[in-house]
């Protein structure tokens, strides 16, 4: 098969994107964040068995190629770091799509001191300073995970059983799995499918608390349930972002990562070695602060008005 | 037996769902930030000719459909089935009424036609994008009227019957789309 030599995007793309970093770039300085390079290759991953990592083989020995900066950037808040941002390639292996690319551009970045509604509000301005509309995005919407399944699903995602969540998938999709699937696959097929593609329209959506088994690095608020202080910012149906008040708790870290990769040989996966120095890191004792990932390649998409991130990028997996 | 990860997913791909085989007519990668990911595809059922909506976990494996497209010239009929060889190997496979469908009013000896094998044997036979047909049968021409835009029926050597325009007459050769069963122009002797 022969493969294309051109790029994917025109050469117009690619300068207007160079000046939407510039941009990003300005947001922080003016903030006093400091702009940080982590190595991509590491030792260890992330176990969660719904983020597939990519690996080399090198003289070393295995190294994963990281699926965020987290672990090395909380290295470097632990070391008394301060505030930080990082641009840097991504990889997630088997991910491809309209609005994926195996690999891609991830800006991340911490402030001290911060909880994840808080930064959520920095995250909105930064996307409303970078993605210029003709009429002016509306005040930005903070919806709860429960209230934006309600709202756009008709259904409770914690009260309703595994069969009634089916069932209103089945209906809303005229598709659906086999029976043994889970309340929160069926969930997420929902999420993926129905739910978050309506928001962020004509403003930026949060959306926040959560449910305690989707918490993921965020830590967990009381309450009856309790619900994970984790947030993800949507543009235009698509999402943009995923932000959590830090995990601080080493030993609660361990056990959550423990429980990954318990959740790995289940589904026949190979464990993945865990990050020590992060867990090192975490005990020595990790500032309070609240972080936030942000698909570059989708931001700028929406910005340059693209139908796809393949639209904005010079060479998507299939030219690479 | 051969299997596709929802990996290698695209419109195109042949696949086995419920004991039929399936064309792969759109595939949509769609995952939520933290959670499962799905293929959400459209699927042609290759016997029904029915399209679907299917729904996999991203990951999971799906069986290959034996299932090929080949070129071949369509030979004859003895009535009860036709038959198409494979012009490479001479090879000859013949085609059960179901497989033919409609392409047996549009097609003559020697055409070639997309020929879709399934385990080995025609599933469906796709007649070529244009034919040229002579006209048996239709309402006398109206003479001078050639713009006008009316039409009419006019039954084909083959059997088919398209609407042509009012001027043609009985034994006119016409190029036509039997694809989508449309007259394109009259053929000049």
């Amino acid at each position: 098969m022969t493969r294309e030599w051109r790029p994917a995007a025109d050469p117009d793309v690619i300068r207007a994107r160079a000046r939407l970093t510039a941009r990003v770039r300005a947001f922080f300085d003016q903030r006093g964040v400091t702009e940080v390079t982590t190595p991509v290759l590491s030792r260890a991953s992330i176990p969660d068995p719904n983020i597939p990592s990519m690996s080399a083989q090198t003289a070393q020995g295995r190294r994963y190629l990281q699926t965020s900066p987290e672990f090395p950037m909380k290295r470097l808040l632990a070391a008394g770091s301060g505030d930080i941002f990082q641009i840097c390639p991504v990889f997630r292996d088997g991910e491809s799509g309209q609005w994926h690319n195996p690999e891609f551009e991830l800006l991340e970045w911490y402030r001290l001191g911060l909880d994840e509604l808080a930064l959520a509000r920095e995250c909105a301005s930064l996307v409303e300073c970078v993605v210029e509309r003709p009429t002016q995005l509306q005040e930005t919407e903070f919806l709860s995970y429960r209230d934006a399944f309600v709202r756009h699903a008709g259904i409770d995602p914690l009260d309703a059983s595994t069969e009634e969540i089916a069932e209103t998938a089945i209906e809303i999709l005229g598709t659906g799995g086999p029976k043994d699937w889970t309340a929160s696959e069926w969930l997420d097929l929902l999420g993926a499918t129905r739910v978050w593609p309506a928001l962020g329209r004509g403003r930026v959506t949060v959306v926040t608390d959560f449910p305690q088994d989707q918490a993921a690095l965020a830590r967990l608020r009381p309450g009856n349930p309790p619900t994970a202080a984790r947030f993800e910012l949507f543009l235009d149906g698509i999402e943009l972002a995923n932000g959590f008040h830090e995990l601080t708790d080493a030993g609660e870290q361990r056990a959550r990562f423990e429980a990954d990769n318990r959740r790995r040989r289940a589904r026949g996966l190979p464990e993945v070695p865990l990050d020590e120095c992060l867990l090192e890191a975490l005990a020595h004792g990790l500032p309070d602060c609240a972080g936030v990932a942000l698909g570059l390649d989708r931001l700028y998409a929406l910005a340059l008005g693209a139908s796809s991130i393949a639209e904005v990028m010079s060479f998507p997996s299939d030219r690479a | 037996m051969a299997s596709y990860s929802t990996n290698e997913f695209k419109s195109g791909l042949k696949i086995m769902l419920d004991g039929d085989p399936y064309n792969i007519v759109e595939n949509e990668f769609v995952k939520p930030g933290k959670g499962q990911a799905f293929n959400r595809v459209k699927v042609r059922n290759l016997k029904t000719g029915r399209v679907v909506d299917r729904t996999f976990k991203s990951g999971e494996s799906v069986e290959a459909a034996d299932v090929f497209e080949m070129d071949m010239e369509y030979l004859y009929t003895d009535g009860e089935f036709y038959y198409f060889m494979e012009p490479q190997s001479f090879e000859q496979y013949p085609a059960n009424p179901e497989a033919m469908g409609d392409t047996a009013k549009w097609i003559k000896e020697q055409d070639s036609c997309r020929v879709t094998l399934y385990e080995g044997a025609p599933l469906a036979v796709e007649p070529p994008a244009m034919a040229e047909l002579k006209v048996v049968e239709t309402d006398p021409g109206v003479r001078g009227d050639t713009s006008s835009g009316g039409t009419k029926p006019a039954k084909l050597e083959t059997g088919a019957t398209v609407q042509v325009p009012l001027f043609l007459e009985e034994g006119e050769v016409i190029k036509v789309d039997p694809r989508k069963g449309e007259y394109i122009s009259r053929v000049k002797k």
